[in-house]
């Protein structure tokens, strides 16, 4: 790593590209998108009040952040009916808040890059997220901390909409850790059980190892074009044309490191089974609706830096590309169902991944996926909570089954969700998950077939395990231990449920085929690069209906397995031992042990080495200078008294009766 | 160079507290009487600091303002002269800033023993002798004749000697020795070449006078010399690895007022002195030495946060994030950019407050514990949640969280190193992960995990703790957002500052560049 960097360092020329015409340059805010700063203001007064007041708010504090939450929805409502008022040029709006860093040469100011994009994630973020806190006060009624918990629900919104409203990447990132330390808080809710207490850290930890590339990126932006804002960044990253690939691919990797510890993408996806840790809403919110495809949106955002690095481009893909099969094949060994869901979450994001890694063509689809997939996996996950609330918290699925005729809203809603992800015909996932297998099979050479079948395959392997999934928990017989009497959860939990399920069945109807979700988002991307209009023109290797049939065959197929294994044959309550390659599906491909080789056991053996060493040797040869120093003292001992304290405060004394004397002649 | 101040704003601010800690030291009365002069004695001192900083001119073109001059020992040179630039200025404040919240913090540091006469006497001369570091805190800044400074600089040493010997805990002795003995080292070697500078410069009743003695020209041998005479005191101070092993036992053994005020204060003196002596007066044999304190640097950040992780006494534990953090400060002020300058002199006031959060925080769970053991805690969240609260808000202000104050001087001091030691920065940027180890770890060990059994009556955070916490956390998260405050009055000194180094070949960056191949 160090020589490919002095490289870099040694051949960019620091500012050398010229300055391309403003692109990517917005207006100045109007009207009501000038306000736009109560959007990130509100959840976070109201964390402020939660956290500061203490047990005092404890009364009226989740219905205040829950207010608080609505609120900021209502101003992103406003703010986006305000740009669809405008031309698609005049839509992005720049909001310039206040001065923030300025150190020498170095200065950015905090404001806000208010266009589609960002707004997209807005209302995603505040609709999703102002549901999921009205579900939490159902869900959370009965526990004594649930002021604390909407304290960092509402931290997260705030972050999360600083994250995407920034507009610059020094902004971002305290976005971006503002919703890493709030998962960091909810995972860790319950952290009198050490082992969540563990899975907390470790969420925190790898995302660290992902910030160490977001800082790594800013350093690199920096130097090359002496700016970390998106307008000059975007600028001069277009304006290179190609040229300086070495630091290019450097600056793309970087940020996808970053993206890869934030959204949980290989190498770095361990964390995000262990999250499920947290209370299930979080889980819901957090790691699967948004904050966990903030990753896909930084890849997105930096779509100028990456059309000018191919080769990391490719990474992405291959990130993508991995991801999506490893999260799915761990998806199909798991028996604790917000595990399952959790991996599914990897691999969907695998697919967002890859999509945006696809360049001009996937972009688009990489944020319509992200958007539907927010709504069906928020939609069961708080599914997979109402189950939960029902069966005494129990999460083992082997110990579901035909749990449709007790909770019939939870089985209507979750199976919307569940046919919305493995892409039935007409629902949400069926529009956004086939463009992005259809973009996949764009391109030339190996690339298009490569991952243009890893993509197809995996719906084949969401649809078997999100099935099995769906046919443990509600179908099949009863499994239940003796002492669960499941029941409906309250109104409270069952609306968000619903609407999050109508989203689930109609948001890809609404935004695909109407062709609305282009038109809004292409302008986006065309204002960066010169080829985003026309690229989304090339054809798939093979024909779209030829992929869309075989795709639907793959997830009948797997849905049928599925259904064959799951709903008619019964099903062990004891997971049976399995082979070879179930076992190690179930231990998430060994990546904790791989992860706890490579760096936990090395690392544990530096710091004790270093701790033994630091008190012997580098302390040792201090002491032992002061014992030689000490040892001819002891010598003149007869007419000293041998304290070396005396010594020095002796010394001391003489210099100040000296400069005393001196003071009094003068 | 320096713009006589009608007023002698910076003597008063160091009058005030040596008569307040005379005061309370000798004045009869009770001891909670006495505490609360020394308070007030404190607090008034920062709000004149607070009113001297309005008459802070940032356009200014002269280097010191508010200053004072006048003859002290002529025969040798030796002048009474006070003057701060920006970065003087910001650390002044700081210091400031922490004395009062110290002494609140300190409050029931002293025991009180049956005995009601002697332990009256322990408790003043704790508080009188905390008032008297504050004396010397703005002396060793605000001076800006080279031997003055060395005599605050050693001054500085004998209240510090007494706070820990006489207030620490079980091996004070030995830890104060030990700190003494490192100290005297670095300040003898030093005072060698102070007055072997004074030798070389122009001499005359003002020769120590900074002014006097920056921009000569010295035979590259001796000016190497001198370098190393300077930035060995001030290596040791700061402390630098492998010169740090007198920190964890000083701090883990003296109180936590005297800790914080020994690492979030007087071991700036060491950096602040790299950027006011070693470069200022130095510049030629600061750019030969340049290689070896940057790796140096990279290898405190790294060798600090590990050692850090390794620790299971949290004031060792503390002590060794700060060889840390004092890594980054070096690296910065070496990269010899100005951003890597802001962000040094910036990291020196925001490290101030949060190892000041850090230490202060963790000693009250000291002190309803009785344990520096962090394994002797766990589930504490459940027995103190505020405590518990503002402590991660302290760990995360140590592990530079975005949003935080610390995040902008970080980043500012990695993305100033970039340019001119692109793999040192990088490198030192591998400091986060591991920070973010060192103080989750610290963290899950004590607050999380069960209640523990056996623990009645522990109460949260006393309204006094509040107090001591609540300044500290705000300025955490004020200068994390608006650190403008601070860099105003920073950026104008740097680039001055800068050009001392600067002057005399054509920039930096080639040297610098140079050297990383």
């Amino acid at each position: 790593m160090s020589v490919g960097l002095g490289t870099v360092a040694s051949t960019a020329l620091p500012y050398a590209a010229a300055l391309a015409p403003a692109q990517g340059q917005a207006d100045a805010a109007t009207g009501v998108t000038a306000y736009a700063w109560l959007l990130v203001a509100l959840p976070a007064l109201g964390a402020a009040v939660l956290l500061v007041g203490g047990r005092r708010t404890d009364r009226f504090g989740p219905l205040l952040a829950t207010g608080l939450s609505w609120g900021s929805f209502v101003v992103g409502a406003a703010v986006w009916l305000a740009m669809l008022g405008r031309d698609a040029a005049q839509r992005p709006q720049r909001l310039h808040l206040f001065d923030w860093v300025a150190g020498g040469s170095f200065s950015v100011s905090a404001g806000m890059l208010v266009d589609q994009l960002s707004v997209a994630f807005v209302l995603l973020v505040t609709f999703v997220g102002s549901l999921i806190h009205v579900y939490s006060l159902g869900y959370m009624s009965h526990d004594p901390d649930k002021r604390r918990f909407f304290a960092y629900l509402n931290l997260f919104v705030a972050a999360m909409l600083l994250l995407v409203l920034a507009d610059s990447y020094l902004l971002l990132y305290v976005g971006w850790e503002g919703v890493g330390l709030a998962s960091y808080l909810l995972i860790g809710f319950w952290n009198w059980n050490p082992a969540y207490a563990t899975a907390a850290n470790k969420a925190f930890v790898a995302n660290r190892v992902g910030d160490l590339g977001l800082t790594i990126a800013l350093l690199l932006m920096f130097f090359n074009f002496g700016a970390v804002d998106f307008a000059t960044v975007d600028a001069k990253a277009a304006a290179l044309q190609g040229a300086n690939q070495g630091f290019m691919t450097a600056l793309g990797l970087m940020l996808l490191l970053a993206a890869c510890g934030k959204s949980a993408q290989f190498p770095l996806q361990s964390w995000l089974g262990d999250a499920m840790a947290g209370p299930t809403p979080v889980s819901a919110l957090i790691h699967a609706a948004t904050m966990v495809t903030a990753g896909v949106y930084l890849v997105v955002r930096s779509a100028p830096i990456f059309e000018a690095a191919p080769t990391a481009q490719l990474v992405v893909v291959l990130v993508g590309a991995v991801t999506l099969l490893f999260g799915a094949v761990v998806g199909c060994a798991k028996d604790d169902i917000k595990k399952a869901l959790a991996a599914s979450t990897m691999s969907q994001i695998g697919y967002m991944m890859l999509a945006a890694g696809l360049g001009p063509v996937g972009y688009v689809f990489a944020i319509f996926h992200l958007l539907t997939h927010g709504f069906f996996k928020a939609g069961m996950f708080l599914g997979a909570g109402s189950v939960m609330h029902g069966m005494n918290d129990q999460v083992d699925m082997r110990r579901f089954g035909g749990l449709s005729g007790a909770m019939k809203v939870t089985w209507a809603t979750f199976g919307l969700g569940y046919l919305a992800i493995i892409g039935f015909p007409f629902l949400s996932g069926f529009w956004s998950k086939d463009r992005i297998i259809e973009a996949a099979f764009v391109g030339e050479g190996w690339r298009p077939w490569v991952f243009g079948l890893v993509a197809m395959v995996g719906a084949g392997i969401t649809a078997f395990y999100m099935s099995r999934l769906f046919f443990l928990t509600f179908h099949g017989k009863k499994r239940w231990t003796d002492d669960v009497h499941p029941h409906e959860s309250g109104k409270l939990m069952t609306v968000p449920m619903m609407v999050l399920a109508v989203g689930s069945a109609l948001l890809g109807l609404a935004l695909g085929p109407t062709g609305v979700i282009t038109g809004w988002l292409n302008p986006v991307f065309a204002a960066g690069s010169e080829s985003g209009l026309g690229a989304a023109e090339e054809h798939p290797v093979l024909p779209a209906l030829l992929i869309t049939v075989l795709t639907t065959v793959l997830v009948a197929v797997g849905a049928g397995l599925a259904w064959a294994r799951y709903w008619r044959e019964p099903v062990p309550v004891v997971a049976p031992r399995g082979s070879l390659a179930t076992r190690a599906a179930r231990n998430d491909l060994y990546q904790d042990q791989v992860n706890e080789a490579l760096l936990m056991r090395p690392g544990l053996h530096l710091t004790r080495s270093l701790v033994f060493a630091d008190g012997k040797g580098v302390d040792g040869a201090a002491g032992g200078l002061a014992a030689l120093i000490g040892g001819t003292s002891s010598r003149l001992r007869r007419v000293q008294n041998g304290f070396a304290r005396s010594y020095a405060l002796t010394m001391l004394a003489g210099v100040v009766a000296i400069l005393g004397a001196l003071w009094v002649i003068s | 160079m320096s713009d006589v101040s009608a007023v002698p704003w910076l003597t008063i601010l160091m009058v005030l507290p040596l008569v307040g800690s005379l005061v309370v030291a000798f004045a009869p009365g009770s001891v909670e009487s006495a505490k609360r002069i020394a308070l007030g004695t404190a607090l008034l001192t920062l709000v004149l600091g607070v009113v001297a900083a309005t008459r802070f001119d940032t356009r200014a073109t002269a280097q010191f303002q508010l200053a004072e001059q006048r003859s002290w020992i002529p025969q040798f040179g030796v002048s009474y002269a006070l003057g701060v630039d920006g970065i003087a200025l910001v650390l002044v404040l700081m210091s400031l800033v922490l004395t009062p919240v110290c002494l609140l913090a300190a409050w029931h540091d002293v025991p009180e023993r049956a005995d009601a006469a002697d332990s009256g006497r322990r408790s003043k001369t704790y508080f009188a002798l905390l008032l008297l570091l504050e004396t010397f805190m703005v002396g060793v800044f605000a001076a800006t004749d080279v031997f003055l400074f060395y005599v605050f600089f050693e001054a500085m040493l004998i209240p510090v000697y007494f706070l820990i010997g006489q207030y620490g805990g079980s091996r004070r002795q030995y830890a104060a020795m030990k700190f003494l003995l490192f100290s005297l080292v670095g300040g003898l070697v030093m005072l060698v070449a102070v007055i072997a500078l004074y030798l070389q410069g122009p001499g005359g009743a003002d020769g120590f006078l900074v002014s006097r003695l920056t921009g000569l020209t010295l035979d590259p041998t001796t000016e190497r010399l001198l370098f190393v005479g300077f930035f060995f005191a001030f290596a040791i101070k700061a402390p630098m690895v492998p010169l740090h092993t007198w920190l964890p036992d000083a701090a883990t053994e003296s109180s936590p007022a005297t800790a914080t005020l020994l690492v979030g204060v007087l071991d700036k003196v060491g950096t602040f002195g790299m950027i006011r002596f070693c470069l200022q007066l130095f510049p030629e044999a600061s750019r030969w030495a340049t290689p070896v304190v940057i790796t140096l640097a990279v290898i405190s950040v790294l060798y600090g946060a590990l050692l850090a992780i390794g620790q299971t006494d949290m004031m060792r534990l503390i002590a060794y994030t700060s060889v840390s953090h004092f890594g980054f400060i070096v690296l910065g002020i070496f990269a010899l950019t100005n951003v890597g300058w802001a962000g040094s002199a910036l990291y020196m006031v925001n490290h101030g407050f949060s190892t000041a959060a850090l230490f202060l925080f963790a000693a009250m769970f000291v002190r309803r514990r009785g344990s520096k053991r962090i394994p002797d805690y766990g589930g504490w969240q459940r027995v103190t949640p505020g405590l518990a609260g503002i402590f991660l808000v302290a760990g995360l202000a140590a592990l530079s969280l975005p949003g935080l104050s610390t995040f902008v001087s970080e980043f500012l001091v990695l993305v100033g190193t970039f340019p001119t030691y692109p793999v040192a920065a990088v490198l030192a940027t591998f400091g986060i992960v591991l920070a973010a180890l060192y103080v989750l770890l610290m963290y899950k060990r004590m607050a999380t995990g069960p209640r523990p059994q056996g623990l009645t009556g522990v109460a949260d955070l006393t309204r006094r703790e509040q107090l001591v916490a609540a300044p500290l956390l705000a300025l955490l998260l004020v200068l994390g957002f608006y650190p403008k405050l601070a860099t105003d009055l920073i950026n104008p000194a740097v680039d001055k500052s800068l050009s001392y180094v600067r002057a005399e070949t054509g920039g930096v960056r080639a040297t610098a560049e140079g050297s990383t191949k």
